[in-house]
């Protein structure tokens, strides 16, 4: 079977799934989102306890429907990128059809263009390792969710949802353009949305769902302006062909400074800044814990909030030759990941920990690009799935375990209560932390090394990400001991149905702690030389994407190793400090305690911490009670005031002026003719009063008028 | 008779048969209403099936004298553009027709009377290709509208049909006087008189009275859109209309105005057309409208109002694609123009699906309707998802091809139109959290029935458009493709040639591009 042909079939397996649950769901688990949702109070689950769920066979089919159909996509990826591995240029492209079909237009050049994009998919080294990477820890979670949402409302919107997500992720990752790349990317959103607002009765929920969509919109009118001025200067979405021109050399005038193409490499990373959560519009992140625990693992923290850095790896060449843009995303990378991991230190929900912490480790993957190292912002990538994942899945086996507990504070020695949860997490912590040999250590250090070395580079950059590393390392055993160590915390009724989670959910925990432990082998520092060449497959897998008309980051590289002595001693330091931040815990929470010592600890700075530096306190002033509310008003007014105030007294006007007509006509026009009338009358009065209309009188004065003019004629 | 004229006056003799039927017959009015749009919509699709893509021009051309002595003619045909703008009309008679089934019980038959009259006229406006026809039309339209307003409208129905009314009148009039201008121009310049479009193109006018012209024609059409400052009367027409007034006034009506830009303003004045001043204003409306027609929204408490003003912020878009002045642009425009009436057409459906249920508007009445109302929830999604521009569905590849065309006229305007895109995002999915999600607070609102099966049907149809639409545009671009081309040629004529010497900052600015014509074309 010729899979590279069939990589149009790996989204849509997903989609197929996606399209039953939503279609028929209903009929497979009829007790519907509501009722269950609305008994459960918090939302959470566990309140039912273990009962069977009256659907339970055809909450079955469903529970294979929905991870099966995200196995196929995985088989056929693992096809696929076995065959690619054969191919001498390891790229290869399907084109479905033209799906946008617009119109010629100029360039700034003037040439002409034709705006189209095709639904084309385009299969190479960094594309392979993110479908592999999505297709297979996303099927991890769906089993975990499958135990995780057992006894939840809504199963099958549930798992539509997820499957719809992966088939979004994959058409981002697999398009070969960028308009299919943001049709994807708005797809992954729109699910994060559907899916953070799972809840949907609990307000907390929605606002959490809008703010994740509209912040990223704020981010995406970025990205469009990104792409139509990369669209105007080279004329085509089309990576391949852009690439090609880019590299051509057609560019230096625009290269040159601050150029349109930093513009446009700018503009494309204010579209990462919001889904892959960077400053300035990382807030969205924390707040989205607010949906299932599963889908933080699988969208917040594997997969969707990487789509930002993939993109940047994606663009490399953009950015290659942007160096000001490249500085610029790698200072907000640094930025990001220090003060992410400062929130994370005061935190107490375990799950707003790992999201701080995810926040924090994103920005590491950017200090890693914006240095021109793209090949290891994606090798962190792929560690970062593992662990971040397993400790996403692993906090949620803890509060289910907890009944629904996220605050640390009432937990404490777990340890022995739920041993797999623990051993899995031990592993993700100390993988994250940095300690040698586990995956976290091979991909932060080599980040850590190159922004130290590659001309790209620069060492205040590299002592914050040193700094950050150590905060990494605390905040992660502090949330271990806090939960798995010391005195329990909990009330008793919590205590007593404390309980491990079931297989479809610790198994998924296994695998990827194993992951947490191997996954960083195929990426091992070329200053370990005594290992073969094999331990560094995974630079060799991507470098003929990133070489490709990329010279400052190969020579980068080049210049990275001259130097073994020192790149020894910062490998000692960076592990020196990552059990620095261990063992710093362990002396503050490994024992008895009562007030949070983190307090003591960051004295003046644990309030502002507290309260995550206030930014989400001044976003909130600025632009919904400001801009979107207070400017809302203020035009509402002025359109009823103002503007429908202006045809309103047109028409007041009219009915004024028509008014003072009637008047004018009434009593100026008709009153002069009637005042004529009546002075007709008057003078006519004296004569009327002789018309009475009777033949007597009339004959009577007739009499008498010739009786007087006889008379008259008589005596004259 | 032609298959055009048969498709226009289709529901004229579906009207006649209906006053034949008695009043007292409700049901057999009804029904046969519903048959009657289902014969309009059938009576296009010849139109679509015959029609050739490949050819710019008119097509299913009749003329025949009307009024002699002015040279009037009634004189119809259709290019890509008022074809499509035919299939909406059609399609959105359907679904307006058919989720009048309970709505209206006073009456009945006065009322479906008026829908099959305010059809022709519909069709009428874009079919025709003279003027004064055009004209009547146009009018003609304004009439069963006002009683659709001012008979089954809300408590302010009087208020709003007058409104509407006088409004669009002082529109039309002005409208008028553009018209008799060209007449009388072109009378004198030939010595025929003529109200034939294609005849008034040769027309060769100094540019300051193409300016007068242009404004004159831009208030009528402006009012229709409408753009700012001119969409006063939309909120209130469309709140008091019954549903299926909002839905043919947002749907199809709005689009006479954009219409109305494309077929006489461009091709005839295009001097003015590309003159500075009147892009930039133009322009500068457009953006206005986007961005003051969202913030607007973002504190409306009345449901329909809402969607009233959103219409103001899409049909800004659709503008600002018109005068960007470019393929890109008034395609995506035509395309945005079909994509609002489905989208809208939904949003306001939704909105008549709550007001028959619970006879109240006020947002704030609502809230959790998705716990009783599944199935509403999820049309009302894809209504919001739609109109929001979500990718693969309709909206989003109108907007996206407006600010391609946008961007390529002034990158400033097309950065600053973005923002509607955000604030759209903003109030949407505000209206949708604050009506459907959260818990029911209100008890009215706990044992309300989903969507019936006449009411999914109402929506099945707009649903399925706009999923086609956003997955395979390319079918409507082809057939609008080359007129579109046609109108951009005429204004910007060598449009269409390689321009490599061109230099990179005129595509910037509208205002560069005189200089740009005059470099390809020389004078006209």
């Amino acid at each position: 079977m010729n899979f590279l042909d069939l990589i149009w079939l790996i989204p849509l397996f997903p989609l197929a799934g996606a399209a039953a649950m939503l279609l028929i769901g209903r009929r497979l688990d009829p007790q519907g989102a509501s009722a269950v949702a609305l008994a459960h109070g918090l939302g959470e689950p566990e309140a039912h306890g273990h009962h069977h769920h009256p659907f339970a066979s055809t909450r079955r089919l469903i529970a294979y429907l929905s991870p099966g159909a995200v196995l196929l996509s995985f088989l056929f990826s693992m096809g696929a990128v076995v065959q690619l591995a054969s191919l001498e240029h390891r790229s290869h492209e399907v084109v479905l059809y033209t799906w946008i079909s617009g119109l010629p237009f100029h360039t700034a050049t003037g040439a002409l263009s034709t705006f189209t994009a095709d639904w084309g998919f385009l299969l190479d080294p960094l594309s392979s390792v993110m479908i592999l990477v999505i297709t297979g820890i996303g099927f991890l979670i769906h089993i975990y969710a499958t135990g995780y949402m057992a006894h939840d409302g809504g199963y099958y919107r549930f798992f539509g949802y997820l499957n719809l997500f992966v088939f979004f992720m994959l058409t981002l990752v697999l398009a070969n353009n960028y308009a299919l790349l943001f049709a994807g990317w708005e797809g992954v959103g729109l699910c994060s949305y559907l899916l953070i607002g799972f809840y949907f009765h609990k307000k907390s929920a929605s606002d959490a769902a809008n703010k994740a969509f509209i912040v990223n919109r704020v981010g995406d009118a970025g990205f469009l302006i990104g792409m139509f001025l990369l669209l105007s200067l080279t004329g085509t979405l089309r990576f391949t062909q852009m690439n090609e021109l880019l590299t051509s050399g057609a560019f230096t005038a625009e290269t040159a400074g601050f150029g349109a193409l930093s513009v446009a490499a700018l503009c494309l990373f204010a579209g990462a800044t919001g889904k892959s959560a960077q400053l300035p519009l990382y807030v969205w992140l924390p707040d989205a814990m607010e949906g299932p625990t599963p889908v933080s693992a699988l969208i917040h923290a594997a997969t969707m909030v990487t789509a930002g850095v993939y993109m940047v790896a994606r663009s490399h060449v953009l950015y290659a030759l942007t160096p000001e843009t490249s500085a610029i995303v790698m200072g907000t990378g640094a930025v990001t990941a220090i003060l992410a991991a400062s929130i994370a230190l005061v935190q107490n929900d375990i799950k707003r920990v790992l999201a701080y912490s995810t926040v924090s480790q994103l920005g590491f993957m950017f200090m890693a690009a914006g240095a021109g190292a793209y090949w290891v912002a994606v090798f962190h990538l792929y560690t970062h799935a593992f662990f971040k994942a397993l400790l996403f899945l692993g906090s949620g086996s803890v509060i289910h375990a907890m009944s629904g507990e996220q605050d640390m504070r009432r937990m404490g020695a777990l340890k022995d209560k739920i041993p797999t949860t623990f051993r899995t997490m031990f592993a993700g912590s100390v993988a994250i932390a940095g300690i040698p040999g586990l995956a976290g250590f091979f991909s932060k250090d080599e980040i850590l090394w190159q922004v130290f070395s590659s001309p790209g580079g620069s060492l205040a950059v590299y002592a914050v990400g040193l700094i950050t590393a150590a905060m990494t390392a605390f905040y992660m055993w502090r949330l271990m001991f806090m939960t798995f160590y010391g005195e329990p915390r909990m009330d008793a009724e919590t205590a007593r149905r404390i309980h491990e989670s079931p297989a479809s959910m610790t198994l998924p925990l296994v695998v990827l702690a194993a992951g947490s432990v191997v996954a960083g082998w195929i990426g091992a520092p070329k200053l370990w030389s005594f290992l073969p060449d094999s331990f560094r497959a995974f630079e060799h897998w991507l470098m003929p994407v990133f070489t490709h008309g990329a010279p400052r980051a190969a020579a980068g590289h080049e210049a990275a190793h001259h130097d073994a002595g020192l790149e020894w001693a910062l490998m000692a330091l960076s592990v020196a400090i990552a059990l620095g931040g261990i063992l710093l815990a362990r002396s503050l929470y490994g024992n008895r305690w009562t007030v949070d010592p983190i307090e003591s600890l960051t004295g003046p700075l644990h309030k502002p911490l507290r309260n995550k530096w206030y930014v989400d306190e001044v976003y909130t002033f600025l632009f919904i009670d400001g801009l979107a509310k207070g400017g809302g008003r203020l035009l509402g007014v002025f359109d009823r005031g103002v503007i429908d105030g202006g045809v309103n007294g047109s028409g007041w006007l009219a009915r004024f002026a028509s008014r003072v007509s009637i008047w004018w006509d009434t009593w100026i026009i008709d009153g002069a003719i009637r005042l004529s009338a009546l002075l007709a009358q008057a003078a006519s009065f004296p004569m009327r009063l002789a018309q009475t209309g009777q033949v007597q009188t009339y004959a009577t004065v007739f009499l008498l008028g010739v009786a007087l003019f006889l008379g008259w004629r008589w005596f004259a | 008779m032609s298959p055009l004229s048969l498709a226009l006056w289709t529901p004229l003799a579906c009207l006649a048969v209906l006053l034949a039927i008695p009043s007292s017959q409700k049901a057999a009015i009804k029904l046969w209403a519903n048959v009657s749009a289902l014969l309009g919509l059938a009576a296009i699709l010849p139109l679509l099936a015959g029609f050739d893509k490949t050819n710019g021009g008119f097509q299913f051309v009749e003329r025949a004298p009307w009024v002699p002595s002015l040279g009037v003619q009634y004189y119809i045909g259709v290019d890509g553009i008022s074809l499509l703008l035919m299939a909406l009309t059609a399609v959105t008679a359907v679904v307006a027709t058919l989720s009048s089934w309970n709505a209206i019980e006073d009456r009945v038959k006065q009322y479906y009377a008026m829908l099959l009259l305010l059809q022709v006229g519909m069709l009428g406006v874009f079919a025709s290709l003279d003027f004064i026809l055009f004209y009547v039309f146009w009018e003609l339209v304004l009439v069963p509208m006002y009683f659709l307003i001012g008979v089954w409208g809300g408590p302010r129905k009087l208020y709003a049909a007058l409104k509407f009314f006088l409004y669009t009148l002082t529109g039309s009039v002005l409208m008028l006087l553009g018209i008799l201008t060209l007449f009388f121009q072109h009378w004198s310049q030939s010595g025929a008189p003529t109200f034939a479009i294609d005849a008034l193109l040769g027309l060769s006018m100094p540019f300051w009275m193409q300016q007068w012209v242009f404004w004159a024609l831009f208030i009528g059409f402006a009012i229709k859109v409408p753009m700012f400052p001119f969409h006063t009367w939309l909120p209130d027409a469309h709140t008091e209309a019954p549903t299926a007034g909002s839905v043919i006034l947002a749907a199809v009506l709005l689009k006479m105005g954009t219409y109305g830009f494309l077929r006489f303003s461009l091709p005839l004045l295009p001097d003015a057309s590309i003159d500075r001043t009147i892009v930039q204003v133009l322009v500068g409306l457009s953006i206005t409208g986007i961005l003051y027609g969202a913030l607007v929204c973002l504190m409306q408490k009345d449901w329909k109002r809402l969607v009233a003003y959103s219409s103001v912020s899409h049909l800004g878009f659709c503008t600002l694609g018109i005068f960007s002045l470019n393929p890109n642009g008034i395609a995506g425009s035509v395309m945005q123009q079909l994509n609002h009436g489905i989208s809208t057409g939904m949003l306001f459906l939704v909105v008549g699906v709550m007001y028959e249920r619970r006879h109240t508007r006020e947002i704030s009445e609502y809230g959790g309707l998705a716990h009783r109302m599944p199935l509403f929830a999820t049309v009302f999604a894809f209504a919001v998802l739609s109109s929001a521009g979500l990718p693969l569905l309709n909206g989003f590849v109108g907007e996206f091809t407006i600010l391609q065309g946008a961007f390529e006229a002034s990158r400033l305007a097309a950065s600053l139109a973005v923002i509607g895109v955000i604030l759209g995002a903003a109030y949407l999915l505000w209206l949708y959290q604050r009506t459907t999600l959260g818990q029911i607070t209100n008890m009215k609102n706990n044992h309300l029935p989903d969507l019936s099966p006449r009411e999914l049907a109402v929506f099945a149809p707009l649903v399925i458009w706009a999923f086609s639409i956003g997955l395979y545009p390319k079918p409507y671009f082809e057939m609008i493709e080359r007129p579109v081309a046609r109108i951009v040629e005429r204004v910007r004529p060598g449009y269409f040639q390689e321009r490599p010497q061109a230099p990179a900052l005129a595509e910037l600015d509208p205002a560069a591009a005189p200089a740009i014509r005059l470099q390809a074309g020389g004078a006209r």
